[in-house]
C-alpha cells in the first residue's frame, strides 16, 4: 500500500495530549499489541519448546530430536514430550534417562500409546 | 589452568577436561564504581568505572601519564572469524583494550537449523554456536577476566528456529547476554511468526532465570530500510513490542536492552536527524537499558569515514545515554572483522567517550528549539503506527499487510515493506495446542503446565533438572571427525611452539597482509595496477579491499590484501637490545635537577636537517620540551667544528645527524668525531650521539659513539638517554 504522509490529519486526537499522556498511551498500545502473542505462548507448544524441556531433563541435542519427532508422529505434542518421557519412566519403573534413551532409540513407542488412557498416572 | 601476560594462551590446554568445566558465574555484569567522580592521573573524571589491573592505554596517554580511564558504560566488541580457537586470542587482546562485552556472531544459516549444533565445525561469517565452543570460550574468558581484573560478558544469539534450545544451553554455560527478538525471525529470517513468538516466550523465560541481558533486533530495521532516516517511528514500535513482550514473560526491565542505532550518517546532516530520535527513544524507554550500536547502513570500505561516523554516534551516546556502547569494526564494509580492527573500534569508543567525559554537565539538550518539536513528532508517529496495527487486527495482520521496513516515514507508506504470511515461513504448522494434561517437568517454563498434584514443583517429578543439577547436562565433544578444532589445530601445528610465525588477520597463520598503494592514474586502471603490484610483491590471492578516487585522472588510492607464503623464524632475527626509555616526568625532573646542554648539527656534507630538528624542537616533541638546551650549528658542519663548539660551550653532549650513507660516510664521520675528542682529551667529557635513518645503536657504538638512534626515534628516546648517561 502506498500512502502520502497524512500525519497532520491523523495526529489531531494526539495534539492536545501532554507528554506524560503520550507515554502512557504508547505503552498501553504496546501492551495491547503483544497480549495475543502472550496468549499463544501460554496455550501452545512447539518442537523447539519441547526440545528445550528434554534438554533440561538431561538429554543431549542428539537424543532429543528423535523423541520430539516420535511424539509428533504419534500426534501427542499437546501432552508435552517431557510428560511422555516421565510417564514412560513411571510406567516401566525405570529412570527418566533410561526411558528417554529407549524412545530416542525407537523403542517403547507402543507403550507410549497407552500412557494417556487412564488420565493422570 | 592459569594464564600470565607474557605467555600465549594454550588452546590445547584450554580444551582439556572441558566436559567437566563449569562457568564461574551466571548473569550480566555492569561495571563497578560508576556514578562517582574519580581522579585518574592529573584529571578528574565524571563518567568512569573502576580501573583495570592490566590494560593497554590509548596511544595518546604517553604524554598524559599513561592513564587508562575506563568508561562508565560496558564496551562491546563483535567477533566473527568462524573459528573460536582464534577468536579467543582476539577476545584477550580486546579485553586489554577495555572491552568487557564479547559478542560472538553466529555462522551463516544457523537461524534455520532446527536443533542445537554440537562439536566445533568451522563457521562462515561467524562461529557455529555449539555447547563446546561456548564452553571453551567462556572458560577462556573466565581466565581473561582475572588477568584484566574485570568480569567479561559473553554474548551470542537466541534466535532462529532453535531459540529455546539455545537459551537452555546458554543458561547452563554461563552466557551473559543474548540477542532475542522474535521480530528478527519474522522479518529477516522468514521464520513463521506464530512459531517465533511461541518459541520466544520459552526462550525469554529461560533468559530471565539465567539473568541473561537481552538485546533486541531493531537495529536491523535501520540496516535494511531503503531510507534509514525514515524508519524511526517504526524502530520505536519494534523496540516497544519486544520490550513489553519480554517484560510480560518475566524478564526484568533492567535486563532488557534496546539495540539502538543512530539511523543516518554524513554527508547527511545526521546529528540533526539522529539526536532528536535518540532523545525521543530515551524518553519512552526510560525503564530499559540502551545498547548504543554504531551505524552500518551507509558504511563503505573507507575505514576513516566509518571511524568519523562512529565518533558522531559516540557524541550522541554522551549527549544522551548509553549503558552499553557497542562498536562496529571500521573494516566491516570490507570483510569480516580482523583482529586489530576490533581493537581499533574499541579504541575509537573509549577515546571519544573519555574525551567527552562530563559533557552533559557543560552542554544541555535544548528541548525548546526544533529538537523538542522533532521529539514530539516522532513519538506521535510511533503511536499512530501502533494504533493502525490494532485497527488492522493486530501484529500478525500488520506484518502480512507489509507495515514493517516500509521506506515511508509512517504514516507515509511506500508499499515496499517486507511481506510475510501468517501461515507461511520456515517452521509453519509446527505450533501445537497444549492439552489439559500437558506437562513439562522442568523448573522454568512459560505458560500452561498441569503439574501433577503430588509435586510441589514441576521438576520434582524428575528429581530436579539441569538448572538445579549440572551433572545432568549431557556434553557432546565432537560429531564430525574431519571438521573440528583438533583438525584445524593440527593444520597449523608447526606454529604452536612460537618459533615460526606468519602474519595473520583472523586465523592463525592465515598469511594475510594489506598494503596501501597510491597510483597516479584513474580508478579502474589503478585497481588492476594495484593487483599487479601485489603480485609482483610476492602476494597471492590479491584482492582490492578499498579504493578511493582522488581525481578522475590524477590519482587513486588503492588498498589491497593478499597472502604471504613464507614463515619467519624468530630465532633467525637479529633483535638489538632495546634501550629502556624514562617517563616524561622522570626526564623533566632529571633535567631540572641538573641542566643539560648539547651542541647539534648535521656533519660532513649533509644538508638533511629535518630529522634532527624533530629531535630538537619543542614543536615536534623534541628534547627542548624537557628543558634540555641546545646549540644548533646548522648543516654540513665539519667534525672539528662540532667538537670545538662543544668544548667552548662546555656542553654535555654532541648530537650529530648523518643521513647520507654513500661510501659509509656516516660511520666514518662518527669515528672521526670520536677520534678528535680523544685527540683533544675531551672524550670523557661528552656523550657522543649519532642519529639518522640508516643509523643503528650497534653501528654507532662500533664507530666510537655512545649511542645511535635510527628511524622512528622520538625526542623522548634521546632525552632519556642523555639524562641516564650524562657524565
Amino acid at each position: 500500500m502506498k500512502r502520502e504522509d497524512d500525519f497532520d490529519a491523523r495526529r489531531k486526537h494526539l495534539a492536545e495530549l501532554l507528554d506524560e499522556q503520550l507515554y502512557t498511551k504508547f505503552w498501553e498500545l504496546a501492551e495491547k499489541i503483544v497480549q495475543p502473542m502472550l496468549d499463544m505462548g501460554y496455550k501452545n507448544t512447539t518442537p523447539a519448546v519441547e526440545r528445550s524441556v528434554l534438554l533440561r531433563m538431561g538429554f543431549s541435542s542428539v537424543e532429543v530430536a528423535p523423541i520430539v519427532e516420535g511424539v509428533m508422529r504419534k500426534g501427542l505434542m499437546g501432552k508435552g514430550c517431557g510428560n511422555i518421557v516421565w510417564r514412560l519412566s513411571e510406567k516401566k519403573g525405570i529412570s527418566v534417562r533410561e526411558a528417554g534413551l529407549l524412545l530416542a532409540d525407537g523403542k517403547e513407542w507402543d507403550t507410549v500409546d497407552t500412557l494417556f488412557e487412564g488420565g493422570q498416572v | 589452568m592459569k594464564i600470565n601476560p607474557n605467555e600465549k594462551m594454550d588452546i590445547r590446554e584450554l580444551l582439556k577436561d572441558l566436559d567437566k568445566y563449569s562457568p564461574k558465574r551466571r548473569g550480566w555484569h555492569w561495571r563497578e564504581g560508576r556514578g562517582v567522580k574519580r581522579t585518574i592521573g592529573d584529571f578528574e573524571f565524571n563518567e568512569t568505572s573502576e580501573s583495570l589491573t592490566n590494560s593497554i592505554p590509548l596511544p595518546g596517554s604517553r604524554g598524559l601519564g599513561k592513564i587508562d580511564p575506563q568508561t562508565d558504560c560496558v564496551l562491546t566488541t563483535e567477533i566473527a572469524s568462524g573459528r573460536f580457537e582464534d577468536d579467543i586470542r582476539r577476545m584477550r587482546m580486546a579485553a586489554w583494550s577495555g572491552a568487557d562485552h564479547i559478542m560472538v556472531i553466529r555462522t551463516a544459516g544457523q537461524s534455520h537449523y532446527d536443533s542445537l549444533i554440537e562439536g566445533t565445525p568451522h563457521g562462515i561469517g561467524g562461529v557455529t554456536i555449539t555447547r563446546k565452543q561456548v564452553r571453551a570460550s567462556r572458560k577462556a574468558l573466565d581466565l581473561i577476566e582475572e588477568e584484566v581484573g574485570r568480569p567479561i560478558n559473553f554474548h551470542s544469539y537466541i534466535s532462529g528456529v532453535a531459540g529455546p534450545d539455545i537459551a537452555v544451553m546458554f543458561a547452563e554455560e554461563g552466557v551473559n547476554g543474548a540477542h532475542q527478538d522474535p521480530q528478527y525471525n519474522v522479518l529477516y529470517r522468514n521464520i513463521n511468526m506464530i512459531r517465533s513468538f511461541v518459541d520466544a516466550c520459552e526462550a525469554k523465560k529461560i533468559m530471565a532465570w539465567a539473568e541473561i541481558l537481552q538485546i533486541d533486533g531493531a537495529h536491523n530495521a535501520n540496516a535494511t530500510a531503503m531510507k534509514a532516516w525514515k524508519v524511526m517511528p517504526e524502530l520505536m514500535v519494534q523496540h516497544a513490542i519486544n520490550s513489553i513482550f519480554s517484560r510480560r514473560v518475566g524478564v526484568k526491565p533492567e535486563n532488557i536492552a534496546l539495540s539502538t542505532v543512530p539511523p543516518t550518517a554524513p554527508p547527511a546532516p545526521c546529528m540533526r536527524l539522529d539526536l532528536p530520535y535518540a532523545v525521543a527513544l530515551r524518553d519512552f524507554f526510560k525503564d530499559y537499558k540502551m545498547r548504543a550500536q554504531q551505524h552500518t547502513k551507509y558504511m563503505e570500505s573507507d575505514m576513516r569515514e566509518a571511524t568519523v561516523t562512529h565518533t558522531l554516534n559516540l557524541v550522541i551516546s554522551r549527549l544522551t545515554s548509553a549503558d552499553i556502547q557497542s562498536t562496529i569494526t571500521p573494516d566491516e564494509g570490507r570483510n569480516v572483522p580482523w583482529h586489530y580492527n576490533n581493537i581499533a573500534a574499541v579504541d575509537t569508543a573509549r577515546q571519544a567517550l573519555n574525551g567527552m567525559d562530563g559533557l552533559r554537565d557543560l552542554v544541555k539538550i535544548d528541548r525548546d528549539g526544533p529538537l523538542g518539536d522533532d521529539v514530539r513528532e516522532l513519538k506521535e508517529r510511533a503511536i499512530l503506527f501502533m494504533e493502525e496495527i490494532l485497527q488492522v487486527g493486530g501484529y500478525f495482520q500488520a506484518v502480512e499487510d507489509r507495515f514493517f521496513i516500509d521506506s515511508g516515514c509512517y504514516p507515509e507508506r511506500n508499499g515496499d515493506g517486507i511481506p510475510r504470511q501468517i501461515d507461511g515461513g520456515i517452521g509453519a504448522g509446527m505450533v501445537f495446542e497444549r492439552d489439559a494434561d500437558y506437562f513439562a517437568p522442568v523448573s522454568v517454563h512459560y505458560g500452561y503446565n498441569n503439574i501433577p498434584p503430588q509435586f510441589k514443583t514441576a521438576d520434582e517429578a524428575i528429581g530436579g533438572d539441569t538448572f538445579s543439577d549440572r551433572s545432568k547436562i549431557i556434553y557432546i565433544d565432537e560429531l564430525d571427525e574431519m571438521d573440528n578444532v583438533n583438525a584445524r589445530l593440527d593444520e597449523v601445528k608447526k606454529y604452536e611452539g612460537g618459533e615460526l610465525i606468519k602474519p595473520e588477520v583472523e586465523w592463525k597463520a592465515d598469511g594475510i597482509v594489506t598494503t596501501s598503494i597510491f597510483l597516479p592514474v584513474d580508478m579502474r586502471t589503478a585497481e588492476f595496477a594495484a593487483i599487479k603490484c601485489g603480485e609482483k610483491m610476492g602476494l597471492t590471492d590479491v584482492q582490492v579491499v578499498h579504493k578511493r578516487e582522488l581525481h578522475p585522472s590524477e590519482g587513486t588510492l588503492v588498498e589491497i590484501k593478499g597472502r604471504v607464503n613464507f614463515d619467519i623464524n624468530i630465532k633467525d632475527l637479529t633483535i638489538p637490545e632495546s634501550i629502556p626509555v624514562l617517563g616524561e616526568q622522570e626526564i623533566r625532573d632529571g633535567v631540572a635537577a641538573k641542566p643539560i646542554l648539547i651542541v647539534a648539527g648535521t656533519v660532513g656534507n649533509d644538508e638533511h636537517s629535518v630529522g634532527l630538528k624533530e629531535i630538537l624542537d619543542i614543536k615536534h616533541g623534541g628534547i627542548e620540551k624537557y628543558g634540555i638546551k641546545y646549540i644548533y650549528l646548522g648543516t654540513s658542519v665539519p667534525c672539528e667544528k662540532m667538537v670545538d663548539a662543544a668544548i667552548e660551550a662546555n656542553a654535555n653532549a654532541i648530537l650529530v645527524s648523518t643521513i647520507i650513507t654513500h661510501d659509509d660516510i656516516h660511520t666514518k664521520n662518527m669515528k672521526k668525531i670520536h677520534d678528535i675528542c680523544v685527540e683533544k682529551g675531551v672524550r670523557d667529557k661528552f656523550l657522543l650521539v649519532a642519529g639518522g635513518t640508516q643509523v643503528t645503536h650497534e653501528s654507532a657504538r662500533e664507530h666510537g659513539m655512545d649511542a645511535g638512534f635510527g628511524r622512528g626515534t622520538k625526542g623522548a628516546d634521546v632525552a632519556s638517554f642523555l639524562v641516564k648517561n650524562r657524565k
